[in-house]
């Protein structure tokens, strides 16, 4: 539990920029959210039994999850790491590469379930969501948060310089996000994306909270679960040798 | 019992071996220079030292702990400043401590109660609360130096302490250096100002191309590997006095457009000068003895 040292340091520089960094991680998707669902839902009454602005809560809580989880753990990470050289000073201490990866990963994830937390209240507040069953979302934002940062690292510990995260961002969570079920069901998608969506992590942390929106119980629900978990472990496997790589030479 | 002690460390990135057999003994309160040229594998001593990158070869020992196993319980006990500052820049000077503080898992309580003394070191009284961004370098350098103590260690590195700072700066932190000295704690620091390694070191080892050359006091490697006296000319004609002094002088260089003398008497030499020529007469210093033993080639 010595990486608790790294969350608290990042904690208290968040604590001090505390209201820009909601700021830039709530405006965004919830402007989308009212925007995209007031707007659209005009035209779509009603998909899978759900008002559509509900139906893409569901995308929209999963996608600022990803989105804040992957921004803090690839571009905040980076910074620490690369420009301010934090994590030099913190491997002075009796403080390992692994500790810094163990603290990096599970305060991105923290910082995204905060994202995905305020957009499911917001959700409850505005009459969208009203099942005690949403409570359950909470954890799998976290876990969504989890599997993200995970992989968001190693792109942070591959990375030598800031160019290098569009590649990620651009060939990896904008597709993903158009056919993991954000937006419309992922079911109308073609046989062989449909497929692709459900080796995703979004994909599955959709599925797992669109149905606790709507009140019940998701199906299928230990095998999202396990798919998250899986990103979640094997890129911390794989952020923790990367970065034990890059910081040997 | 050594406080740091290292037997014939290799390492090699690549085909181009860095460190290519060092042996080194720190005692206990001892103040250690460890000199040389840019790319002499200074840097990568100590990172090996501190167990942050594995040797090829060759076994090391930090207070008392193997290195690398058990480096996290020998950092545990070691302070290190870093060649470039690294504070964080989000935070105040006393906010850079105890989260320093809390790596070493020394909680909240325990350092604020030894920030003021901290801060006193660091000639930082009152500025607890300033930015990072509002400290002058010499302020920057001298925090990284209380901040390297926050856990009271027993040894402390120091990787060039005191590079890019003014005169002024730099006094202060030889001053407080010495003053760990007589506190008991071991220094080793690297550094290329022979100055600095002349007046802060008892003992140092001049490295070049990834191995030791020669290790001494100060005094005992100047009077070992150089002549007592130095005149240094320079000046229209240096070339036909140069053929005089040669006679004059044990042994006569020329650098550039600069001819130096060394030997046990260079009086004779003194009157032999006149004209346009310009000197410079002092005793050796540690610098003749570096520039003798690692040559005087640019080390880009």
């Amino acid at each position: 539990m010595r990486w608790i040292a790294i969350w608290r340091r990042n904690m208290l520089v968040w604590r001090k920029l505390a209201a820009a960094a909601m700021l830039s991680n709530l405006a965004d998707p919830l402007i989308m959210l009212f925007g995209l669902g007031y707007g659209l839902g005009v035209l779509l009454p009603s998909v899978q039994g759900m008002s559509y602005i509900a139906f893409f809560a569901a995308g929209q809580l999963c996608t600022a999850t990803m989105f804040t989880a992957s921004f803090e753990s690839m571009f905040s990470s980076f910074a620490r790491m690369h420009g301010q050289k934090t994590w030099d000073a913190i491997l002075h201490a009796p403080l390992t590469i692994d500790d810094i990866v163990a603290g990096e990963i599970v305060w991105a994830a923290s910082k995204a379930w905060l994202t995905g937390s305020t957009i499911l209240g917001v959700a409850v507040v505005f009459g969208l969501a009203s099942s005690p069953w949403v409570l359950l979302a909470l954890p799998a934002a976290f876990l969504v948060g989890l599997a993200f940062a995970s992989v968001g690292l190693i792109m942070c510990v591959l990375a030598r310089g800031w160019d290098f995260f569009s590649y990620y961002m651009t060939l990896v969570m904008t597709p993903m996000m158009m056919i993991s079920g954000v937006f419309f069901p992922a079911e109308q998608l073609p046989a062989p994306l449909l497929a692709v969506a459900r080796a995703l992590p979004l994909y599955h942390g959709v599925q797992i909270v669109r149905p606790l929106i709507a009140g019940g119980p998701p199906s299928g629900l230990w095998l999202h679960i396990a798919v998250l978990l899986a990103y979640a472990a094997a890129g911390y496997a794989g952020a923790i040798y990367c970065a034990r790589r890059r910081f040997s030479s | 019992m050594s406080a740091l002690r290292a037997r014939g460390l290799r390492k090699s990135y690549g085909a181009l071996e860095v460190v290519s057999g060092v042996d080194l003994a720190v005692a206990p309160g001892e103040c250690f220079g460890l000199l040389g040229p840019n790319g002499a594998g200074k840097t990568t001593t100590l990172k090996l030292c501190l167990g942050l990158i594995e040797a090829d070869s060759g076994d090391i020992e930090l207070l008392g702990e193997p290195v690398p196993k058990r480096a996290r319980k020998a950092r545990a006990r070691a302070g290190v400043v870093p060649q470039f500052d690294n504070l964080d820049p989000d935070f105040t000077v006393e906010e850079n401590l105890v989260v320093y503080a809390r790596y070493f898992g020394i909680d909240s309580t325990d350092i604020s109660a030894r920030i003021p003394a901290l801060l006193d070191f660091a000639g930082l009284a009152g500025r607890g609360d300033a930015k990072i961004m509002a400290l002058s370098g010499g302020m920057k350098r001298r925090l990284t130096l209380a901040r390297a103590l926050v856990n009271d260690p027993q040894l402390v590195f120091m990787d060039e302490p005191t590079s890019g700072l003014d005169p002024q700066a730099r006094h202060l932190i030889w001053e407080r250096l010495r003053r760990l000295t007589q506190e008991g704690k071991t220094l080793v620091l690297t550094t290329h100002f022979m100055e600095e390694a002349e007046r802060l070191c008892h003992r140092l080892a001049i490295m070049d191309r990834g191995r030791i050359i020669a290790e001494g006091s100060p005094r005992a490697l100047i009077a070992e590997h150089i002549e007592p006296q130095v005149l240094e000319v320079h000046g229209p004609g240096y070339e036909a006095w140069m053929e005089r002094a040669k006679g004059l002088a044990p042994r006569v260089e020329r650098v550039g457009d600069t001819v130096y003398c060394y030997g046990e008497d260079v009086e004779p030499l003194l009157k032999t000068l006149s004209g346009y020529l310009s000197y410079l007469h002092r005793p050796a210093s540690l610098e003749d003895v570096f520039l003798k033993l690692t040559g005087r080639d640019l080390r880009d």
